[in-house]
């Protein structure tokens, strides 16, 4: 039987003094949809689960000076929410091709970036959209660039007294035009077999002056494809362009996707070279109207 | 292991509850509340038999932990039906065979039913993805959609 202690803080402070309290015989909690299943597979749980739930003032989407999706913003959140759609296009498509709807209902960001998978459906599209980490411990904040935060598989930079709290995005890529691919055997409640996240901005004369280019499940952690981000700058997006920024994608300069029960490295390349291109092409399509998806 | 005592609205009616912390929203609907309409399947949020609706979503009760609940509004299928009449979800799935083995079936009906309440008449690709986490082993899915079409003609009328 898997027995734990249930603690409902309703404050951040409250949160700090029970994990300071029970240590590494605690574990946060917020959405639970992968935790609760760890927990039944394990057959075992932590002493104590510290539920974030009560942090309603964690569960907001807004945009001032930068965009901010608090920790505790659910994928439902993301994935209706008309600004992420209309301006951060790649998080909406992610968010939105997560598991269902009853899971996105209640599975949040936070927990998506904090579980580390290798295949977090938002990290992609977080990452190409250059997105920042905002952690909150008792000592204070601190800010880490997303592509800094994982270390490996379920594992990120996260101090075990810290609390994910805020996803920032750069108020500039709201001018991006972006996209993400989910590669799967079927539409729903499916993991992705390679993820693929495309963000970039066009100068006045067309060029492409910046891009973002993020993989999952491409390695160990989400990684952003720099060589072939390098290789876009100051060119003219046509069609050999895309091409050959997808053979750089997926070429070991930039992924190392390994052979998997779910599907073999070979195939993950071969979807990376294919999908790069198109989801710049993508997002080439929508940067030219203004970062809008329409 | 704690018992926990927690109140909430359930299919209309204030109630407390009183059941361990470590039990899911799907135990206490079933071993308390003696209301076995929300079945578990999987137990691991995959398949949608337990779904019910809180506070206005649809959620998998499976994984959703009972200390949460505190202060919710939950509907579960046996709150749709009047004193004498079925809903009209109810309705249309009995008329359009949206039932074979029956055991989806609650969690079919909470999926729509949560559909339904934000989208008056949704179109087909809305209502597939709206029970795509909704898992039919008799695999009946067209029936199940024409039933989830007829109930939101009826229901708009």
């Amino acid at each position: 039987m898997i027995d734990y202690e249930y603690k409902k803080p309703k404050s951040l402070d409250e949160v700090f003094t029970l994990m300071k309290a029970y240590g590494s015989a605690s574990r946060v909690i917020a959405g639970g949809t992968d935790l609760m299943v760890t927990m039944r597979r394990a057959r075992k749980s932590p002493g104590v689960l510290i539920s974030l739930r009560g942090l309603e003032d964690l569960k907001y989407i807004r945009k001032d000076d930068a965009y901010h999706v608090g920790a505790l913003a659910t994928h439902r959140m993301l994935e209706c929410s008309s600004l992420v759609r209309d301006e951060l296009t790649a998080l909406q498509e992610g968010a939105a091709k997560v598991g269902s709807v009853q899971i996105r209902n209640v599975a949040t960001v936070g927990g998506n970036i904090c579980n580390a998978a290798p295949s977090a459906d938002t990290a992609g599209p977080l990452l190409a959209l250059d997105a920042i980490v905002v952690l909150r411990g008792p000592e204070g904040e601190r800010h880490i660039p997303l592509a800094e935060f994982f270390k490996g598989p379920g594992k990120t930079v996260r101090q075990r007294d810290e609390v994910l709290i805020e996803l920032e995005i750069p108020l500039e890529m709201g001018g991006y035009g972006s996209s993400y691919w989910k590669h799967s055997r079927r539409e729903a409640m499916n993991l992705p077999l390679v993820g693929i996240a495309a963000a970039l901005h066009l100068t006045a004369e067309g060029l492409i002056d910046d891009a973002r280019i993020a993989l999952t499940v491409a390695a160990p952690t989400p990684v952003r494809a720099l060589k072939a981000e390098e290789f876009l700058k100051g060119k003219t997006p046509e069609r050999d362009v895309l091409v050959e920024a997808g053979k750089i994608a997926s070429s070991p300069e930039c992924c190392s996707p390994r052979d998997s029960l779910r599907c073999d490295a070979w195939y993950r390349e071969e979807i990376i070279r294919v999908y790069v291109a198109r989801m710049l092409a993508l997002a080439v399509e929508r940067a030219g109207n203004g970062g809008s998806s329409t | 292991m704690n018992t926990i005592s927690v109140s909430f609205m359930l299919n209309g009616e204030p109630v407390v509850a009183e059941a361990p912390e470590t039990w899911t929203l799907l135990k206490v609907l079933r071993e308390y509340f003696e209301l076995t309409g929300a079945k578990e399947g999987c137990g691991v949020g995959e398949c949608g038999a337990c779904t019910v609706i809180v506070d206005g979503e649809a959620v998998n009760a499976c994984l959703y932990p009972f200390p949460e609940v505190e202060g919710k509004t939950v509907l579960t299928v046996e709150g749709l039906a009047g004193r004498e009449s079925l809903h009209p979800l109810q309705t249309a799935f009995l008329e359009h065979n949206g039932v074979q083995c029956g055991f989806c079936t609650s969690g079919m009906i909470m999926s729509a039913k949560a559909l339904l309440d934000k989208v008056k008449k949704p179109s087909e690709e809305e209502i597939r993805k709206a029970i795509a986490g909704n898992i039919c082993r008799c695999t009946g899915y067209v029936q199940i959609v024409e039933s989830i079409k007829a109930a939101a003609e009826a229901l708009d009328d």
